[in-house]
């Protein structure tokens, strides 16, 4: 019986994903908009599928070859959907990082667990890790459970305005209702578009970051050796998530060491996972129903919903909640979130993916039947597995202010920007308003702001340059 | 500094395209740097003012304008007019109709919030005629 091997193709085996040895060692000062999401310009054929597709229209072709404006890119990974010859990919660390470190912790999403079939027990996918040559594993989704319960106090301590309680130090929302910073594609969209949302934002750290800290804290204890020589291993579902590890927003520094990729780790756990199911629960690296059993294997049922749409926003256990998925309608719901639109809301779930995150494009399986087996996996579990027993780490929270950046501003005093915005209307007045993608630009009002500041030529397009020939042609022949 | 002029016309024929006006001025103002706080009362504002000309007259034209000092903003309307403007402007008073209230809209709250969130706000109306109203928004407070 073939019971794990998912029938899609792994796409860690197409050239969609690629682990190059390129993250060097982190830089002191970050850089504000690094990315994951690259061009493999040798593949890009200058077509214009990533273009049309870019939510934040932060993709130009120039020169025949596709380049991202990387203040405008998200790392939401929809170019990498759309582009037929896999030209734009999502970098991320290779395994072979973790010889780098002595004692190795993996930080498996909840995600991972549903690119299996047949999975019923996630304990199957821990052990399996372990087998691979982590030393240790720390279930995101235990995490998340404690993101869910901070913010649910949160939200109550928001809602009854009993400010006391709320945690010293980390940066409050203002008001409700709160906005989710687990999806960390959403968060950058708020910190360059929606300036007026960011007070919005949890304060709660993503479930990864808590996770990371909780399984370093509990590395040091256990092993003794000092922090540099423990390696912390995300295995990411998206993009978004390697270049938040290595360049967050809301927080100083991450304890994530390394970011590898669901797609990338898949095949390799499929023959150890085999091979201890075959062995009927035999070759397991941990005794289930021992101690260190019981600290790998917590999550419950609140975590692993995490995985998909809807599972974060349901484990707050309020139904004053909005949940949205896919960038476009994220997008969408920030512009109407923004001008009041909604009220009484306590929470917002905004996942930058179709379906969540089991809908990243770093993972394997069709995110709608990823959901389905998340299903299967939660369905024998506790309500939620962890819980805070004492009080609420400091490290829970924020501890660096998520800054507005104007990037879409046309000039850099208003001035400036009334004479652009007039120069810019007056172009799109000239051009056909095709929207073709032809001059390199999405459409005909960003060629004309791309020509107001200078980065494109009024002549770049090929509509206007066939007018003009055609009238140069009438001219000549009534001449003759 | 020369001001920057931009006109839209509301259509009041097709309630489902209300709101499109502000949210293009909304964008357009982030596009020209300007503060967070002011983008967001203006397009508050302007979205009341937008949304009754839709559904208490049949649609008109933006006007606005953007200057170094402030966002004004003209909103005009050959609708019916309004006969109490004093009354008008009460919280909570509204003539709007149950379908429209069962959307969510005519909570009554539209003019008052118009004033709120600006600094200087007239309204004009002659019944028969139509409505005016002319808000600003200073860029500095
Ligand atoms: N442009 C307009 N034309 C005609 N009547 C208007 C106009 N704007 C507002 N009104 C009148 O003023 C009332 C109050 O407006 P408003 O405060 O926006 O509340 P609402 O729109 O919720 O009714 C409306 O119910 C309507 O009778
Ligand atoms: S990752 Fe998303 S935001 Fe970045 S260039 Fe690609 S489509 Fe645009
Ligand atoms: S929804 Fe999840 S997988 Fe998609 S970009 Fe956001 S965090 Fe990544
Ligand atoms: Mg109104």
């Amino acid at each position: 019986m073939n019971i794990l091997d998912n029938k899609t193709m792994p796409r860690a085996s197409n050239p969609l994903s690629t682990a190059p040895p390129f993250f060097q060692s982190r830089k002191p000062e970050y850089d504000r908009f690094f990315h994951s999401v690259r061009l493999d310009s040798d593949l890009c054929k200058g077509c214009i599928n990533c273009l049309k597709r870019c939510p934040t229209q932060a993709i130009r072709v120039r020169d025949g070859k596709s380049q991202i404006t990387k203040e405008y890119c998200t790392d939401c990974g929809e170019c990498i959907r759309a582009c037929p010859h896999h030209a734009k990919k999502a970098t991320f660390d290779s395994f072979d990082t973790l010889s780098e470190y002595e004692y190795k912790i993996a930080l498996p999403p909840p995600s991972l667990y549903a690119q299996f079939n047949n999975l019923e027990e996630k304990s199957l996918v821990l052990n399996a890790l372990l087998s691979l040559g982590f030393d240790d594993v720390y279930e995101v989704a235990a995490a998340a459970e404690l993101v869910s319960e901070i913010t649910r106090k949160l939200i109550k301590d928001l809602a009854s305005g009993a400010r006391d309680n709320l945690p010293q130090g980390g940066f409050i929302p203002g008001s409700l209702p709160i906005i989710s910073s687990a999806c960390p594609c959403v968060v950058r969209l708020i910190s360059v578009k929606f300036p007026n949302l960011l007070d919005n934002i949890s304060p709660v750290i993503a479930p990864v970051e808590m996770a990371a800290n909780a399984a370093v804290r509990r590395a040091l204890i256990r092993t003794g050796l000092p922090r540099e020589k423990i390696g912390v291993f995300f295995i990411s579902p998206c993009p978004a998530k390697v270049a938040e590890a290595y360049s967050p927003l809301g927080i100083k520094e991450s304890q994530i060491d390394k970011v590898l990729a669901v797609s990338d780790i898949y095949p390799r756990l499929l023959p150890f996972m085999k091979e201890i199911a075959a062995s009927g629960g035999d070759m397991t690296s941990f005794d289930r129903g021992s101690e260190f059993s019981r600290e790998i294997d917590k999550a419950g049922r609140i975590g692993v919903s995490w995985g998909g749409h809807g599972g974060e926003a349901s484990g707050l256990l309020t139904d004053n909640y909005l949940a949205v998925d896919g960038i476009e309608s994220v997008i969408k719901s920030l512009e109407d979130l923004e001008d009041s639109k909604f009220t009484n809301l306590e929470f917002i779930e905004l996942n930058a993916c179709k379906g969540g995150c089991v809908g990243g494009v770093l993972v394997v399986e069709n995110p709608y039947i990823a959901k389905v087996k998340l299903n299967i996996i939660r369905k024998y579990l506790p309500v939620s597995g962890t819980h805070i027993n004492a009080s609420v780490p400091p490290y829970a929270y924020n501890n660096k202010k998520i800054e507005f950046q104007p990037v879409y501003r046309l000039g850099q005093t208003l001035e400036e920007s009334i004479s652009m915005m007039k120069r810019v209307d007056e172009l799109i007045e000239k051009l056909p308003g095709l929207d073709c993608g032809c001059c390199g630009a999405p459409t005909c009002a960003a060629n004309a702001e791309d020509v107001a500041k200078g980065l494109a030529d009024e002549k770049g397009c090929i509509h206007k340059r066939v007018e003009a020939l055609e009238t140069e042609s009438k001219l000549s022949n009534s001449q003759r | 500094m020369s001001a920057l002029e931009m006109r839209y016309e509301v259509p009041g024929n097709d309630f489902t395209r209300a709101g499109e006006a502000s949210s293009a001025i909304k964008n357009k103002l982030k596009q020209m740097g300007i503060p967070p706080g002011v983008v967001r009362n203006v397009a508050i504002a302007v979205y009341e003012g937008e949304i009754n000309m839709v559904i208490h007259a049949s649609g008109g034209t933006i006007d606005v304008f953007v200057d170094s000092d402030a966002v004004s903003l003209v909103l005009r309307d050959t609708g019916g007019g309004i006969p109490d403007v004093e009354l008008a402007m009460r919280e909570g008073y509204t003539t709007a109709k149950e379908d429209i209230r069962s959307l969510g809209f005519g909570a009554g709250m539209g003019i008052p919030n118009m004033i709120k969130y600006t600094d200087e706000f007239k309204i004009n109306s002659e019944v028969g005629k139509g409505t005016v109203v002319e808000m600003k928004v200073y860029l500095e407070k």
